[in-house]
Protein backbone atom coordinates (compact mmCIF):
# COMPACT_ATOMS: atom_id res chain seq x y z
CA UNK A 1 0.00 0.00 0.00
CA UNK A 2 0.98 3.42 -0.80
CA UNK A 3 2.42 5.45 2.00
CA UNK A 4 2.76 9.16 2.64
CA UNK A 5 5.58 10.61 4.79
CA UNK A 6 5.47 13.46 6.81
CA UNK A 7 9.01 14.91 8.34
CA UNK A 8 8.87 17.64 11.12
CA UNK A 9 11.51 19.33 12.60
CA UNK A 10 12.06 21.22 15.93
CA UNK A 11 11.87 25.27 14.40
CA UNK A 12 15.69 25.99 13.88
CA UNK A 13 15.66 28.76 15.95
CA UNK A 14 15.34 26.51 19.16
CA UNK A 15 17.53 25.18 21.16
CA UNK A 16 17.30 21.20 20.16
CA UNK A 17 19.08 19.54 23.43
CA UNK A 18 18.34 16.00 21.71
CA UNK A 19 20.43 16.82 18.88
CA UNK A 20 23.21 18.32 21.01
CA UNK A 21 23.78 15.39 22.90
CA UNK A 22 24.50 13.66 20.07
CA UNK A 23 26.68 16.61 18.92
CA UNK A 24 28.69 16.23 21.98
CA UNK A 25 28.73 12.59 21.84
CA UNK A 26 30.74 12.85 18.50
CA UNK A 27 32.92 15.27 20.11
CA UNK A 28 34.03 13.34 22.83
CA UNK A 29 34.37 10.80 20.07
CA UNK A 30 37.07 13.02 18.37
CA UNK A 31 34.96 13.46 15.71
CA UNK A 32 35.64 16.80 14.40
CA UNK A 33 34.36 17.53 10.67
CA UNK A 34 30.46 17.58 12.15
CA UNK A 35 29.51 20.91 13.11
CA UNK A 36 25.85 20.33 14.63
CA UNK A 37 23.41 17.47 14.64
CA UNK A 38 19.36 18.53 14.89
CA UNK A 39 16.65 15.61 15.26
CA UNK A 40 13.54 15.28 13.91
CA UNK A 41 10.58 13.09 13.62
CA UNK A 42 9.31 11.17 10.29
CA UNK A 43 5.63 9.45 10.13
CA UNK A 44 4.92 7.34 8.04
CA UNK A 45 1.54 7.47 6.82
CA UNK A 46 -0.02 3.77 5.34
CA UNK A 47 -2.92 4.53 3.41
CA UNK A 48 -5.33 2.46 1.35
CA UNK A 49 -5.10 5.24 -1.96
CA UNK A 50 -3.40 8.17 -2.70
CA UNK A 51 -6.21 10.95 -3.90
CA UNK A 52 -6.09 14.11 -3.42
CA UNK A 53 -8.57 14.20 -0.60
CA UNK A 54 -6.28 11.99 1.48
CA UNK A 55 -3.39 13.63 0.48
CA UNK A 56 -4.66 17.24 1.97
CA UNK A 57 -6.36 15.04 5.12
CA UNK A 58 -2.63 13.86 5.80
CA UNK A 59 -1.70 17.66 5.02
CA UNK A 60 -3.90 18.51 7.54
CA UNK A 61 -2.97 16.36 10.20
CA UNK A 62 0.59 16.91 9.81
CA UNK A 63 -0.20 20.99 10.68
CA UNK A 64 -2.67 20.54 13.50
CA UNK A 65 -1.57 16.19 15.36
CA UNK A 66 2.00 15.23 13.77
CA UNK A 67 3.47 18.60 14.78
CA UNK A 68 3.12 21.81 17.00
CA UNK A 69 3.71 25.01 15.24
CA UNK A 70 4.99 27.01 18.06
CA UNK A 71 8.18 24.79 18.43
CA UNK A 72 8.36 22.24 15.37
CA UNK A 73 7.96 22.69 11.16
CA UNK A 74 6.52 20.55 8.63
CA UNK A 75 9.40 20.67 6.49
CA UNK A 76 8.32 18.10 3.85
CA UNK A 77 5.22 15.63 2.88
CA UNK A 78 5.99 12.90 0.08
CA UNK A 79 3.88 10.21 -1.63
CA UNK A 80 5.43 6.46 -1.92
CA UNK A 81 3.47 4.55 -4.18
CA UNK A 82 3.42 0.95 -3.00
CA UNK A 83 6.07 -1.08 -4.49
CA UNK A 84 4.65 -2.75 -8.01
CA UNK A 85 5.35 -6.10 -6.57
CA UNK A 86 3.80 -5.72 -3.13
CA UNK B 1 -19.56 22.44 48.86
CA UNK B 2 -17.35 23.37 45.81
CA UNK B 3 -15.92 20.27 43.61
CA UNK B 4 -12.76 20.10 42.02
CA UNK B 5 -12.49 17.32 39.26
CA UNK B 6 -9.25 15.84 38.68
CA UNK B 7 -8.63 14.18 35.50
CA UNK B 8 -6.87 10.79 35.21
CA UNK B 9 -5.48 10.01 31.75
CA UNK B 10 -3.49 6.85 30.88
CA UNK B 11 -0.07 7.49 32.52
CA UNK B 12 -1.20 10.38 34.85
CA UNK B 13 0.57 10.05 38.03
CA UNK B 14 -0.04 12.55 40.22
CA UNK B 15 -3.68 12.97 40.36
CA UNK B 16 -4.26 10.89 43.37
CA UNK B 17 -1.99 13.92 45.07
CA UNK B 18 -4.53 16.58 43.27
CA UNK B 19 -7.34 15.09 44.96
CA UNK B 20 -5.63 14.67 48.50
CA UNK B 21 -4.78 18.59 47.77
CA UNK B 22 -8.49 20.10 47.18
CA UNK B 23 -9.33 17.51 49.86
CA UNK B 24 -7.14 19.35 52.26
CA UNK B 25 -7.89 23.08 50.70
CA UNK B 26 -11.42 22.17 51.52
CA UNK B 27 -13.53 21.27 48.19
CA UNK B 28 -14.43 17.76 47.53
CA UNK B 29 -12.13 15.87 45.29
CA UNK B 30 -13.86 13.90 42.29
CA UNK B 31 -11.98 11.86 39.78
CA UNK B 32 -12.74 11.99 36.38
CA UNK B 33 -12.10 9.68 33.41
CA UNK B 34 -10.09 10.74 30.39
CA UNK B 35 -12.20 8.59 28.23
CA UNK B 36 -15.82 9.85 29.26
CA UNK B 37 -17.43 12.88 28.09
CA UNK B 38 -18.83 13.92 31.47
CA UNK B 39 -17.64 16.93 33.64
CA UNK B 40 -19.84 15.18 36.44
CA UNK B 41 -20.87 18.77 37.24
CA UNK B 42 -17.96 19.88 38.84
CA UNK B 43 -16.86 23.21 39.75
CA UNK B 44 -13.48 23.32 38.59
CA UNK B 45 -10.76 20.73 36.87
CA UNK B 46 -7.19 20.08 37.57
CA UNK B 47 -5.24 18.07 34.67
CA UNK B 48 -2.67 16.70 36.95
CA UNK B 49 1.36 15.74 36.16
CA UNK B 50 2.29 12.73 34.96
CA UNK B 51 3.30 11.17 31.75
CA UNK B 52 0.38 10.75 29.95
CA UNK B 53 1.02 8.28 27.00
CA UNK B 54 4.32 7.83 27.74
CA UNK B 55 5.44 11.40 26.05
CA UNK B 56 5.07 10.04 22.93
CA UNK B 57 4.62 12.36 19.95
CA UNK B 58 5.19 15.55 22.23
CA UNK B 59 4.31 15.79 25.98
CA UNK B 60 0.43 16.33 26.23
CA UNK B 61 -0.13 15.98 22.82
CA UNK B 62 -2.31 12.75 22.57
CA UNK B 63 -3.90 13.43 25.60
CA UNK B 64 -4.83 16.99 24.32
CA UNK B 65 -7.22 15.00 22.09
CA UNK B 66 -8.81 12.78 24.78
CA UNK B 67 -12.81 12.53 24.62
CA UNK B 68 -13.14 14.56 27.89
CA UNK B 69 -11.05 17.88 26.51
CA UNK B 70 -13.80 18.83 24.61
CA UNK B 71 -15.73 19.62 27.30
CA UNK B 72 -12.82 21.06 29.32
CA UNK B 73 -11.81 23.11 26.66
CA UNK B 74 -15.76 24.48 26.38
CA UNK B 75 -16.04 24.78 30.07
CA UNK B 76 -13.11 26.34 30.28
CA UNK B 77 -14.21 28.63 27.24
CA UNK B 78 -17.57 29.58 29.87
CA UNK B 79 -15.13 30.83 32.63
CA UNK B 80 -14.26 27.50 34.70
CA UNK B 81 -11.34 26.90 36.61
CA UNK B 82 -8.69 24.74 34.72
CA UNK B 83 -5.50 24.07 36.36
CA UNK B 84 -2.57 22.07 34.52
CA UNK B 85 -0.10 20.78 36.48
CA UNK B 86 3.12 19.43 34.82
CA UNK B 87 2.36 17.57 32.22
CA UNK B 88 -1.41 19.04 32.77
CA UNK B 89 0.36 22.81 31.86
CA UNK B 90 1.78 20.65 28.73
CA UNK B 91 -1.77 19.09 27.92
CA UNK B 92 -3.23 22.70 27.92
CA UNK B 93 -0.64 24.81 25.03
CA UNK B 94 -1.35 21.50 23.16
CA UNK B 95 -5.20 21.86 23.31
CA UNK B 96 -4.78 26.04 22.68
CA UNK B 97 -6.33 27.13 25.92
CA UNK B 98 -2.45 28.26 26.74
CA UNK B 99 -0.21 29.56 24.62
CA UNK B 100 3.85 28.79 24.15
CA UNK B 101 4.60 25.27 24.25
CA UNK B 102 7.26 22.99 26.63
CA UNK B 103 10.38 21.31 25.42
CA UNK B 104 13.26 19.34 26.37
CA UNK B 105 15.28 21.05 29.39
CA UNK B 106 18.33 23.30 27.85
CA UNK B 107 20.36 21.19 29.71
CA UNK B 108 19.03 17.28 28.62
CA UNK B 109 18.46 16.07 32.29
CA UNK B 110 15.23 15.49 34.15
CA UNK B 111 15.28 17.87 37.01
CA UNK B 112 13.77 17.17 40.40
CA UNK B 113 14.12 19.69 43.63
CA UNK B 114 12.73 21.90 45.83
CA UNK B 115 11.80 25.34 43.63
CA UNK B 116 11.61 28.91 44.56
CA UNK B 117 9.13 30.85 42.48
CA UNK B 118 7.52 34.15 42.48
CA UNK B 119 3.36 34.24 42.23
CA UNK B 120 3.71 37.46 39.89
CA UNK B 121 -0.45 37.85 39.05
CA UNK B 122 -2.30 37.10 42.65
CA UNK B 123 -5.83 37.73 40.85
CA UNK B 124 -6.13 34.38 38.47
CA UNK B 125 -8.87 31.77 39.72
CA UNK B 126 -5.65 29.71 41.15
CA UNK B 127 -3.78 32.40 43.37
CA UNK B 128 -5.77 35.13 44.21
CA UNK B 129 -5.44 33.80 47.90
CA UNK B 130 -1.63 34.48 47.58
CA UNK B 131 -0.53 37.78 49.02
CA UNK B 132 1.21 40.39 46.15
CA UNK B 133 4.94 38.95 45.17
CA UNK B 134 4.51 36.42 47.13
CA UNK B 135 7.59 33.74 46.84
CA UNK B 136 7.24 30.09 47.39
CA UNK B 137 9.09 27.19 47.25
CA UNK B 138 7.43 24.01 45.68
CA UNK B 139 8.26 20.97 44.12
CA UNK B 140 9.61 20.67 40.42
CA UNK B 141 10.28 17.63 38.53
CA UNK B 142 10.15 17.26 34.74
CA UNK B 143 12.36 16.59 31.73
CA UNK B 144 10.37 18.67 29.24
CA UNK B 145 9.71 22.15 31.30
CA UNK B 146 11.39 24.40 29.05
CA UNK B 147 9.12 27.21 28.34
CA UNK B 148 9.02 28.79 24.49
CA UNK B 149 6.95 31.33 22.72
CA UNK B 150 7.60 33.62 19.99
CA UNK B 151 9.08 36.69 20.76
CA UNK B 152 5.41 38.83 20.54
CA UNK B 153 3.68 36.05 22.47
CA UNK B 154 6.14 36.52 25.41
CA UNK B 155 5.82 40.43 25.15
CA UNK B 156 2.04 40.24 25.47
CA UNK B 157 1.66 37.61 27.97
CA UNK B 158 4.81 40.10 30.33
CA UNK B 159 2.63 43.08 29.03
CA UNK B 160 -0.54 41.74 29.96
CA UNK B 161 0.48 40.23 33.49
CA UNK B 162 -0.12 36.50 32.02
CA UNK B 163 3.42 35.12 33.44
CA UNK B 164 1.86 34.19 36.78
CA UNK B 165 4.72 32.52 37.92
CA UNK B 166 8.46 32.68 37.64
CA UNK B 167 11.61 30.89 38.65
CA UNK B 168 13.51 32.23 41.08
CA UNK B 169 17.83 31.60 41.22
CA UNK B 170 18.86 29.35 39.01
CA UNK B 171 16.52 29.21 36.05
CA UNK B 172 16.29 25.21 35.97
CA UNK B 173 15.22 24.34 32.44
CA UNK B 174 15.86 26.94 29.67
CA UNK B 175 12.42 28.83 30.22
CA UNK B 176 12.23 32.24 28.43
CA UNK B 177 12.37 34.72 31.26
CA UNK B 178 12.38 32.15 34.03
CA UNK B 179 8.72 32.09 33.06
CA UNK B 180 7.37 29.01 35.14
CA UNK B 181 3.79 29.57 34.77
CA UNK B 182 0.99 31.28 32.55
CA UNK B 183 -2.78 32.29 32.51
CA UNK B 184 -5.25 32.86 29.64
CA UNK B 185 -6.49 36.49 29.33
CA UNK B 186 -9.36 35.34 31.33
CA UNK B 187 -7.42 34.59 34.16
CA UNK B 188 -9.19 31.14 34.74
CA UNK B 189 -6.74 29.03 32.87
CA UNK B 190 -3.63 28.26 34.51
CA UNK B 191 -0.53 26.08 33.91
CA UNK B 192 2.58 25.73 35.49
CA UNK B 193 5.45 23.44 35.33
CA UNK B 194 6.54 22.81 39.42
CA UNK B 195 3.88 20.97 41.67
CA UNK B 196 1.69 23.03 43.98
CA UNK B 197 -0.27 19.35 45.18
CA UNK B 198 3.19 18.21 46.41
CA UNK B 199 3.45 21.16 49.02
CA UNK B 200 -0.06 20.97 51.05
CA UNK B 201 0.22 18.74 53.90
CA UNK B 202 2.96 19.50 56.90
CA UNK B 203 5.17 16.49 57.28
CA UNK B 204 5.31 15.96 53.21
CA UNK B 205 6.45 18.84 51.62
CA UNK B 206 9.63 20.50 50.86
CA UNK B 207 11.79 21.62 53.58
CA UNK B 208 11.19 25.13 55.43
CA UNK B 209 13.46 26.89 57.91
CA UNK B 210 11.20 25.72 60.57
CA UNK B 211 11.03 22.10 59.90
CA UNK B 212 11.96 19.72 57.34
CA UNK B 213 9.62 18.50 54.82
CA UNK B 214 6.98 21.44 56.49
CA UNK B 215 6.30 23.35 53.31
CA UNK B 216 2.80 24.00 52.36
CA UNK B 217 3.10 26.72 49.86
CA UNK B 218 0.78 25.01 47.20
CA UNK B 219 -2.67 24.77 49.06
CA UNK B 220 -2.81 28.25 48.33
CA UNK B 221 -3.43 27.42 44.53
CA UNK B 222 -6.11 24.89 45.44
CA UNK B 223 -7.80 27.65 47.87
CA UNK B 224 -7.78 30.48 45.32
CA UNK B 225 -9.80 28.37 43.03
CA UNK B 226 -12.60 27.35 46.03
CA UNK B 227 -12.32 31.14 47.05
CA UNK B 228 -13.12 32.19 43.38
CA UNK B 229 -15.96 29.97 42.57
CA UNK B 230 -17.26 30.98 46.66
CA UNK B 231 -16.85 34.36 45.30
CA UNK B 232 -18.82 34.08 41.67
CA UNK B 233 -21.54 32.21 43.35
Amino acid sequence: MPVIVVEVMPKPELLDPQGKAVAGALHRLGISDISGVRIGKRFEVTVDEVTDAVLAEVTKLADDMFSNSVIEDVVSISVHPAPASA
Amino acid sequence: MTSIGVITFPGSLDDRDAQRAVRLAGATPVALWHGSHSLEGVDAIVLPGGFSYGDYLRCGAIASLSPIMAEVIEAAAKGMPVLGICNGFQMLTEAHLLEGGLIRNDHGGFICRDQKLRVENTSTAWTNQFPTGAEITIPLKNGEGGFIADAATIARLEGEGRVVFRYLGVNPNGSLNDIAGISNARGNVVGLMPHPEHATEEGFGPDTALAMRNGTDGLAVFASAIASLVAAA
